[in-house]
């Protein structure tokens, strides 16, 4: 290709001489790296604490190393990449055409690499040493560095698994393969990555170990039940267009049906799930009726009035519910039947012949939410391409234009509150199961408006979205559990920065749930309606 | 000729303003009829009537034998009326091949007579076919209306309700829908209400029109004398032939 078609910057680029150009910058850096290793040297590399009453001076230059390598590398990236601080303004990347696609495999080798060796804890706990016991702020920043390397790595080792399965059955990405290894890699995003993080959540148990394996998988199991109720949710506001802040009730439902069947006739969870559904899309109908005629700001106000109605009369009505108390001793989930007890006869342990780990209740727990979820998700999936998963979708749309194609407008919004309330109620049983103890206390307006904060941010309609939210959300809120109110204030500072940045939500496009020809994704930047 | 749409005596109320005063319209099977006037007549109310929303409160609305008037929109929908509403109301975050299944709900459903009646909308409207993956939104207002009449006759209609189709588009545009509407009324006997302001275009189209002022038909008869009439030309083409 290059001996008929000579690139038109090559003759340039070739004639140039290297080095003195790039050498501009490198003296900057190391500029920098002088200063802030003078700076860093004297504030944290020569830290005093008092041991025992005595002041000690503990020495941490390596951590003022790490630092100012930081700073001198920042610098570095933003005098090529931002500032662009070339002699005659051309890019970094045009000084070294020949070496580019070495450098950029080397890269996502060193990146690779990089984050599997940082995600091994021994190797990290030596680098990042020291830096969590410091202000909790500085452990919740290094956590949350150790977080989104591992889950990078995890996406990157999962979808390279995906694409590698795909080559092997003989299916290539069927979109245009674009230049560069990035691009490539991600050619098939939007259906590889979903069963990516299908594979890590199935793999999730198996993949931690250690102290901290009970908190992730208690971690996961948190975020899975909002991904739940987002998915619920999803459904009446993403796809029926309904603005429902009072979601929380028919989760409150749903926890209240199985804990009170449970404990008053004993019934098991497997029995009590149907009927918490059940009982939850009964509410959700209830509610559906007097809204009816309701849009917008005034279905908000509404379903808001209605999600504290529930909670003030579980709050209210002692005798049944227990008041402000709640309900104890809820019975925990059994392995089909099987208790996960420490001692006696027929446990989950003694039958498949287990030393008793309470880790075995956590990971079942996590299983059957993952289920539950994976049901919602295939249920609305399957529900979008049938006429009533299209009426909902119509519906968001435009109400009188949904009359004038004979949809029953009515049926219509009440299956979409319905089915929603029903993945709530689920949901809720799920919840009361999990806890054993369930009061009027979990159900407030605050749970309502996060889980419609997932659903907003990940993108209205969009389950992909819904699940990138509620890792993001909750998974962030778990860690920087350590910050105590602060969280609430970056949780609202990162609400509005995402919202500024992608107003439409995280995951903006739209799946059309029909096709003539060709598959195709509509990109977010479409998604603006266009009128005249 | 039998009678398609018979509306007698029909009021219409918002609140405590009475919008139609009595209305009496026919339709006959296989007519183009034209309803014209000016902002504010009630042309649109009347026509939202026929589907049942608002409702009308005193009078009859009769569609092929059967009384219509109080019945659920969804149920007239369903008995073979296709409504293209004013401001075209398409979906407009849904394909253009979406938008079009949709209006598919009121037809037979099957999937070969939805495949047949996509063939005929795509060689009506062939824009259409090419944007067919393409958001409902992002069509040019013409594009637009050319979707929403197709959504409107992918139910197979008995009778098409069209309101002003020539709302803010391009002469041309205008020509070329009109030219549809006289096509399928011609080769098909599709039987057409329409509701225009554009009177020129309408009465050219229509075989018989009807006069609409303050909530009450002033005037009604052939088309084409209407057409003629002076104090119409005055009233509604001022004078002068409108392009």
């Amino acid at each position: 290709m290059t001996d008929t078609l000579q690139p038109e910057t090559s003759p340039v680029t070739r004639t140039l001489p290297r080095g003195h150009i790039t050498a501009d910058v490198l003296k900057d850096a190391g500029i920098t790296f002088v200063i802030a290793l003078l700076l860093f040297g004297s504030i944290v590399g020569l830290r005093t604490d008092t041991v025992n009453g005595v002041l000690v001076l503990i020495p941490q230059f390596g951590k003022a190393l790490a630092l100012a390598t930081a700073v001198a590398v920042g610098r570095l990236l933003l005098d090529v990449f931002i500032w662009r601080r070339m002699t005659d303004g051309r890019t970094f990347a045009s000084l070294i055409p020949s070496a580019l696609p070495v450098l950029k495999v080397a890269g996502a080798v060193g990146v690779t690499f990089g984050l599997a060796l940082y995600s091994i804890p021994g190797f990290r706990a030596s680098l990042v040493a020291g830096a969590g016991s410091g202000h909790p702020a500085l452990g919740a920043i290094t956590d949350l560095i150790t977080f989104a390397c591992e889950s990078t790595f995890l996406v990157i080792a999962a979808m390279s698994i995906v694409r590698a399965a795909r080559l092997v059955i003989g299916q290539t990405p069927d979109e245009a393969v674009g230049q560069g290894i990035l691009r490539r890699f991600t050619a098939d995003f939007g259906r590889e990555f979903p069963i990516a993080l299908l594979l890590i959540a199935l793999a999730l148990p198996m993949l931690t170990a250690g102290p901290s394996q009970r908190y992730a998988i208690d971690t996961a199991t948190q975020i899975l039940i909002y991904v739940m109720l987002g998915w619920g949710l999803n459904i009446v506001v993403g796809l029926a267009g309904l603005l429902d802040l009072g979601y929380v009730a028919f989760y409150a439902v749903g926890a209240y049906t199985y804990a009170l069947i449970s404990t008053q006739f004993g019934w098991s969870f497997w029995v009590c799930l149907p009927l918490a559904g059940f009982f939850a899309a009964l509410w959700g109908i209830t509610l559906g009726f007097p809204v009816l005629r309701l849009r917008g700001d005034y279905l908000a106000i509404v379903t808001m009035a209605f999600g504290e109605i529930i909670r003030i009369v579980l709050l209210n009505w002692q005798s049944l519910t227990g008041g402000p108390n709640g309900i104890n001793r809820i019975p925990k989930l059994t392995f089909f039947g099987l208790p996960f007890e420490r001692t006696g006869d027929g446990t989950f342990a003694s039958v498949f012949g287990l030393k008793f780990d309470p880790l075995h209740r956590m990971v079942f727990l996590y299983y059957v939410i993952l289920a539950l979820a994976l049901l919602t998700n295939f249920i609305t999936l399957r529900l979008r391409r049938l006429p009533i998963g299209r009426a909902w979708e119509a519906l968001r749309e435009d109400e009188i234009a949904c009359r004038s194609v004979g949809i029953n407008t009515v049926t219509t919004k009440l299956t979409a509150f319905a089915i929603g309330a029903m993945f709530g109620g689920f949901a809720g049983s799920f919840f009361a199961a999990r806890q054993g103890f369930i009061s009027p206390e979990s159900f407030t307006f605050m749970e309502s408006a996060l889980v419609l904060a997932i659903v907003v941010l990940g993108g209205l309609g969009s389950q992909l979205g819904v699940v990138i939210a509620a890792v993001i959300l909750i998974g962030s809120a778990e860690r920087f559990r350590d910050l105590e109110d602060f969280r609430m204030l970056i949780f609202g500072l990162s609400m509005v920065l995402v919202m500024i940045w992608r107003p439409r939500g995280l995951m903006s496009g739209r799946t059309p749930s029909a096709f003539l020809n060709a598959r195709k994704n509509i990109s977010g930047s479409f998604v603006k309606e266009g009128r005249g | 000729m039998k009678p398609l749409l018979t509306v007698r005596g029909v009021e219409t109320y918002y609140g405590a303003i009475r919008a139609l005063k009595g209305v009496d319209i026919d339709v006959f099977e296989g007519e183009i009829v034209t309803m014209i006037g000016s902002n504010g007549a009630g042309k649109t109310t009347l026509m939202n009537t026929v589907c049942g929303d608002p409702r009308a409160r005193s009078g009859r609305i009769v569609f092929d034998g059967r009384d219509i008037t109080a019945m659920p929109t969804h149920e007239i929908m369903r008995l073979s009326i296709a409504q293209s509403p004013e401001g075209r109301r398409i979906f407009p975050r849904m394909t253009v091949y979406e938008n079009l299944l949709m209006g598919a709900l009121l037809g037979p459903g099957d999937d070969a007579s939805i495949k047949e009646d996509l063939a005929t909308v795509f060689g009506l409207f062939p824009v259409l076919e090419r944007r067919q993956g393409q958001r409902g939104g992002t069509l040019s207002g013409g594009e637009q209306q050319m979707l929403a009449i197709g959504r409107a006759l992918m139910g197979r209609p008995k009778l098409l309700l069209l309101d002003e189709p020539s709302l803010g588009l391009a002469p041309l545009i205008v020509r070329q829908i009109f030219s549809v509407i006289r096509d399928l009324n011609r080769t098909q006997g599709l039987t057409v209400f329409l509701v225009e302001q554009n009177a020129f275009h309408a009465l050219k189209l229509a075989h018989r029109g009807y006069v609409m002022v303050n909530g009450q038909i002033t005037m009604s008869g052939p088309a084409a004398e209407l057409l003629a009439r002076d104090d119409i030309k005055a009233a509604y083409l001022e004078g002068g032939v409108h392009a």
